[in-house]
């Protein structure tokens, strides 16, 4: 009984108000006296303030303005680094970086005000690129434009080369990448001394923007309160800007005394909001004559804009991936993030594993065909196996098989047929096709101590009807974290799914679970909401009110008694890490994640040779992600994830111009369409992980990772040209071919 | 939402004198608004500049599809849906067709009118590359009378048109003389649905007469026929070199000048070489 | 300039607002009307999420301005169950896992039943043509147009 809910497609369980329209999403929700703001932001990329001018003919004194001198507390969002402002005082570091909110009760006359507002900028030289911001001729940020350093080091890689029959060198890069949730950001505050902050708003984690209202209204925590609405999409990109919007919002409401909906708009949530880090990566490998990797030395380095925010952690995520899931004794990894005046890049679906892993996947298919081996043969000789170690050290107590899930996808594909006949065909042919896979991993939680750190709490409670309530901080975001907590609440009580219910994500009423990011919330908050369940079981066996077996009915009768008795019935659990984890912050070794989840993914493409358009016409999708909750949400999140991860390789082109994104709209951003999606064959192989709830780890952020690898090595094999960065666009796929064939 | 949108004015004539004699009367006051698809999508940017609109969508002098011996006449208001679900144009005119099928999605493609995509004067409309390859006519009407004008010479320049303060696009004529043609239709966008095209040719060829007709968006500031490229074709030339020179394409956020020159000269060889 | 009185038959029910006249039609039915079902995404024609059915042909909300819906009949998403029974593509959706987050739901559910008022039996690739218009970020599609599918089976959905 207890396990009869998990690995079945339930329903979603917010799903019945997502089809019928009633689902209330930000956007949606409307207050008495209600004032609409609006963010007016720098026009140039990097200058001093000289003068914020008004323009006449609006009437200003209907007005609520607000500006840095207005903030009561302290002039930073609140992250990691705290060097980002709130709204820019003096200088700014970015194009669209906040300057002024205003607010005002007609939403058309304040898109008047806003084009009146002048925003005068003394220009100071700025930043563009990685590499104008290593050089360092410019000092835009701290003492060295780095926001932060890695450095990985294992065995003795200088030791390496001289042994190594061959050395392989390559540059590989990604551009950035705009989340494009389809429901913009947006936050409704209440707010003033007495009451306090109160905001409403679409968000995946409701902590991180009650910590930065604390520090931006300099208020106690008891006086701050966040609340989900629900939410429109997120990957990432609601984990740290949400805080910023909330910020405004509660400041307008602060001082109009009125409640403040601020609503982004497609081009200002494109323009100002954050995306995926750009990317470089040099590697430099060492490997034997029989095709063995003897040393890994890797450059990794990301764009993370004009301030810290989550460069860090985004880094720290692309680092212990950058060596992905092979065996090599040697390896050693220089990472940086460095600063540029473009809008803080920032999370987003993977974290910087897509990014590094895209290089290494390039890296290892150049490497293979320079010791003349297949790329698969390759692979199959240097994968991580039980007891390996990875390159922090790690070794891996899993039951993984790679090479077994190697044979299954190149199957699942027909790779090997495929090949052969479509260079075949390709002779004499317009349209090249081509065949190709990446082998990843992707670790589930924190990086490191991260989970230690968090010591996330999250509860369940019972009411005297036999309600299950699950009480996290997590949110629902379209992902199914409602429905496999359900699931997973349900399945360890042995109540039925529609007993248990989710609390609404409100800093006021749950404990904090933990920011909903880095693929933990079915494994690690999932596993709390399992043990905390476990928790209320025991408690009523104790008070002698539950026999070891018993029916639903039984169960309510249980908490009836335990509440008439006792009062309220409720349980919470708080992470503890699994045992024999160990991890050094200084070094960077040890134990990165509790977990991995492991894959490989074959993508077929077609490329036009007229238009140089490549499509992706066939997608082989092998995972193992430990036990599966629920398969349909499950299959769900891989073919989105693939789905995303095609857009980075194909279509999703940013076009900057003075740090500033020119094609901010959904006409000219390109994401694929209905259309565009090839067939995407799921296939989970189920490995239950004995520290996740049920067997389940980590799913959500590893379908971003493997696509654009795997579309990246297809277009080669249809065309024969070198392809070292994505997005391949056609146009840059055209001066590609012209290069090969000139 | 950008505009400030109380300081628009929207009139909804019902027919077409009525319409007429506003433009007439508004000396330039008032702009002719259709299916919207372009011009809303200026007034969400807050870059709608022109505030007095006519909305001539229930005109119905302006809807319909008629075929005559000589011509089959559109009224200006077709949508794209209208276009797709007329079975005899279809089949006659099949390059008209596959513009229709790839402007849009199925929303854009019921709003959308033929009118509405000549007069407002992208280089990267979907339509008229196909109209202008079927020697489309169109008709500008006024209170003072209607004239005929060839498609080819509608559009003057970036943006710019014949068409005069008072007068709307009304209808739109398209000669009967397609058999024989070999039709050829490409829309390069990136993607396959919803795209802003990087290049579009459409092309008709007459194998027996040597007759090639082509004209192309999206490569210069107008939609263009490319009369001198034909010229070429007919006398057995460089039809690549010619087409170099006779179109102006440039780089902007959504591609360059050089793929676009490419593009169209490899699908000016597929054109021929079918 | 002074607002307008248009007139609109929502959901079936005749309805009497007073608009600017180019106001978006979008904006009237989630304010005047208050039917929030429909949504915004792109306000520019691109992403589908605001569509409706503007008298039987599915329509981006965001692209009408208010004086061109005067007389028309809209359908929105809330016109599409009977009472508390969902409709057999609503319950597909839920069943094959069509909706994630949600946002783009409403569009992409009248996007379907346009499709299926005028092709009761749709081809996939019919289905993909269909549904061209309205982007998803979340599912890739796949669950999307299975559910379309299913919905247009004469067994309907399973529960």
């Amino acid at each position: 009984m207890a396990e009869s809910l998990i690995g079945v497609g339930v329903p979603r369980k917010e799903g019945r108000n997502k089809v019928t329209g009633k689902a209330q999403y930000i956007d949606d929700l409307h207050f008495e006296g209600m004032l609409y703001g609006v963010t007016v932001r720098s026009p140039a990329p990097r200058g001093r303030i000289k003068a914020i001018r008004f323009g006449k003919e609006i009437p200003w004194d209907e007005f609520t303005v607000v500006t840095a001198a207005d903030i009561p507390g302290k002039n930073c969002i609140a992250l990691i680094v705290d060097d980002q402002p709130c709204l820019a005082q003096s200088v700014v570091n970015h194009a669209e970086e906040p300057v002024l909110l205003l607010a005002h009760a007609d939403k058309y006359l304040l898109e008047e005000a806003r084009r009146a507002v002048e925003i005068e900028i003394e220009p100071l030289p700025a930043i563009f690129n990685i590499e104008d911001s290593l050089r360092g001729d410019l000092i835009i940020w701290g003492e060295n434009n780095v926001f932060k350093q890695f450095r990985v080091s294992k065995g003795n890689v200088d030791a390496a080369w001289s042994e190594a029959a061959l050395i392989v060198e390559g540059e590989y890069s990604t551009g950035a990448q705009e989340q494009l949730y389809i429901e913009n950001n947006g936050m409704i505050a209440i707010a003033g001394p007495e009451q306090g902050v109160t905001v409403w708003g679409s968000m995946q984690c409701p902590y991180y923007i009650h910590k930065a209202l604390k520090t931006v209204f300099g208020l106690p925590e008891e006086k701050i309160r966040v609340i989900q609405a629900e939410t429109g999409g997120g990957f990432g990109g609601k984990e740290e800007y949400p805080s910023m919007i909330a910020a405004h919002a509660a400041l307008l409401a602060w001082k109009a005394g009125k409640p403040v909906k601020l609503i982004y708009d497609r081009a200002e949530d494109m323009a100002a909001t954050t995306k995926r880090h750009p990317s470089r990566t040099r590697h430099r490998t060492a490997v034997s004559r029989d095709g063995k990797l003897l040393a890994m030395e890797v450059d990794f380095v990301v764009d993370g804009g004009a301030y810290a925010t989550l460069s860090s952690v985004v880094l720290s995520r692309g680092t212990i991936h950058a060596a992905g899931p092979y065996a090599c004794p040697n390896v050693r990894i220089l990472s940086r993030a460095v600063a540029t005046n473009a809008p803080p890049h920032g999370a987003f679906r993977g974290f910087g594993a897509p990014q590094s892993i895209f290089a290494l996947e390039r890296h290892m298919d150049r490497a293979a065909a320079a010791v003349g081996l297949a790329p698969e043969e390759f692979r199959r000789r240097n994968f991580l196996r039980k007891g390996d170690t990875t390159a922090t050290g790690q070794v891996i107590h899993e039951d993984v098989d790679m090479p077994g899930m190697l044979d299954q996808a190149l199957r699942e594909s027909d790779y090997h047929a495929k090949k052969e006949r479509f260079a075949r065909d390709n002779r004499g042919n317009a349209i090249k096709r081509g065949i190709g896979f990446a082998s990843f991993f992707h670790g589930a939680g924190f990086t490191g101590s991260g989970e230690r750190y968090l010591a996330s709490i999250a509860g369940v409670e019972a009411t005297s009807e036999g309600i299950v309530r699950v009480l996290a901080s997590s949110t629902e975001i379209g992902q199914g974290t409602n429905t496999i907590l359900t699931q997973i609440a349900a399945g360890t009580l042995g109540v039925p799914y529609e007993s248990v219910e989710i609390v609404q994500p409100d800093t006021g009423n749950v404990p904090n679970s933990g920011p909903t990011v880095a693929s933990r919330t079915c494994m690690v908050v999932g596993q709390l909401v399992e043990s905390a369940a476990l928790g209320l079981k025991e408690t009523l066996a104790g008070a002698g009110l539950l026999k070891p077996s018993y029916t639903p009915e039984e169960f309510t009768r249980a908490c009836a008694a335990y509440i008439a008795q006792h009062g309220p019935l409720r349980s919470y659990s708080q992470y503890q890490a699994p045992p024999g984890i160990f991890w050094d912050d200084e070094k960077y070794q040890g134990d990165a994640y509790g977990a991995f989840a492991w894959a490989v993914y074959v993508a077929e493409v077609n490329v036009d040779t007229l238009t140089c358009e490549a499509r992706v016409t066939n997608f082989v999708a092998v995972q193992e992600v430990g036990r599966v909750v629920n398969p349909v949400l499950a299959a769900g999140q891989i073919e989105g994830g693939v789905a995303q991860g095609i857009g980075l390789a194909l279509y999703e082109n940013v076009v900057w111009q003075n740090g500033r994104m020119v094609n901010g709209q959904m006409t000219n951003y390109i994401i694929p369409t209905a259309v565009d999606i090839p067939p995407i064959k799921v296939v989970f192989e189920e490995r239950p992980y004995a520290y996740g709830p049920m067997g389940a780890k980590g799913i959500g952020e590893l379908p971003m990772d493997g696509p654009a690898p795997a579309i990246a090595s297809a277009v080669e094999n249809a065309t024969g040209i070198r392809l070292n960065s994505v997005p391949a666009t056609p146009e840059t796929l055209m001066a590609a071919l012209d290069n090969a064939y000139a | 939402m950008r505009a400030h949108i109380p300081s628009y004015e929207m009139v909804a004539p019902k027919t077409l004198e009525e319409a007429l004699t506003r433009l007439a009367e508004g000396r330039g006051e008032w702009r002719i608004f259709a299916g919207g698809t372009d011009l809303m999508v200026l007034l969400e940017a807050g870059k709608l500049t022109h505030r007095r609109f006519l909305s001539v969508w229930r005109v119905q002098e302006l809807r319909g599809i008629t075929f005559a011996p000589q011509f089959v006449t559109l009224g200006s208001l077709t949508t794209y849906t209208d276009v797709l679900r007329h079975e005899m144009l279809r089949r006659e005119f099949p390059l008209l067709a596959a513009a229709a099928a790839e402007t849009g999605g199925v929303a854009t493609q019921n709003r959308g009118t033929l009118g509405g995509n000549i007069v407002n004067a992208s280089p990267a409309a979907d339509s008229p590359p196909a109209l202008l390859v079927y020697d489309a006519e169109v008709e500008l009407t006024s209170a003072r009378g209607s004239r005929w004008l060839p498609l080819r010479e509608f559009h003057t320049g970036y943006k710019t048109t014949q068409l005069r303060a008072d007068e709307l696009l009304a209808r739109i004529r398209l000669p009967r003389e397609t058999a024989g043609f070999k039709p050829y239709y490409r829309k390069v966008g990136t993607r396959k649905a919803q795209a802003i095209s990087k290049v579009c040719f459409a092309g008709l060829r007459n194998r027996a007469t040597g007759e090639a007709r082509i004209a192309l968006g999206s490569v210069a500031p107008v939609p263009l026929r490319c009369l001198k490229t034909e010229a070429v074709v007919r006398q057995g030339g460089d039809a690549a070199a010619a087409l170099a020179r006779e179109i102006a394409p440039i780089d902007d956020m959504r591609s360059t000048a050089a793929y676009r020159l490419r593009v169209a000269q490899n699908l000016l060889k597929e054109f021929l070489d079918a | 300039m002074p607002k307008a009185a248009i007139n609109i038959t929502v959901n079936g029910a005749a309805r009497s607002v007073s608009v600017w006249p180019m106001a978006r039609l979008l904006d009237v039915i989630r304010e005047e009307l208050g039917l929030t079902g429909t949504k915004e995404g792109c306000g520019e024609g691109e992403c589908g999420a605001c569509a409706i059915l503007l008298d039987g042909r599915l329509t981006n909300s965001c692209l009408v301005p208010a004086l061109q819906a005067d007389g028309a009949a809209i359908t929105t998403i809330e016109g599409i169950a009977r009472g508390e029974k969902l409709a057999p593509i609503q319950q597909a959706f839920l069943e094959c896992g069509g909706a994630q987050c949600g946002i783009c739901t409403p569009g992409m559910i009248m996007a379907a039943v346009s499709l299926l008022a005028e092709n009761a039996k749709p081809s996939e690739a019919e289905i993909r043509n269909a549904l061209a218009g309205n982007l998803c970020r979340c599912t890739g599609y796949m669950r999307i147009f299975e559910a379309v599918s299913r919905a247009s089976r004469p067994e309907g959905p399973q529960r």
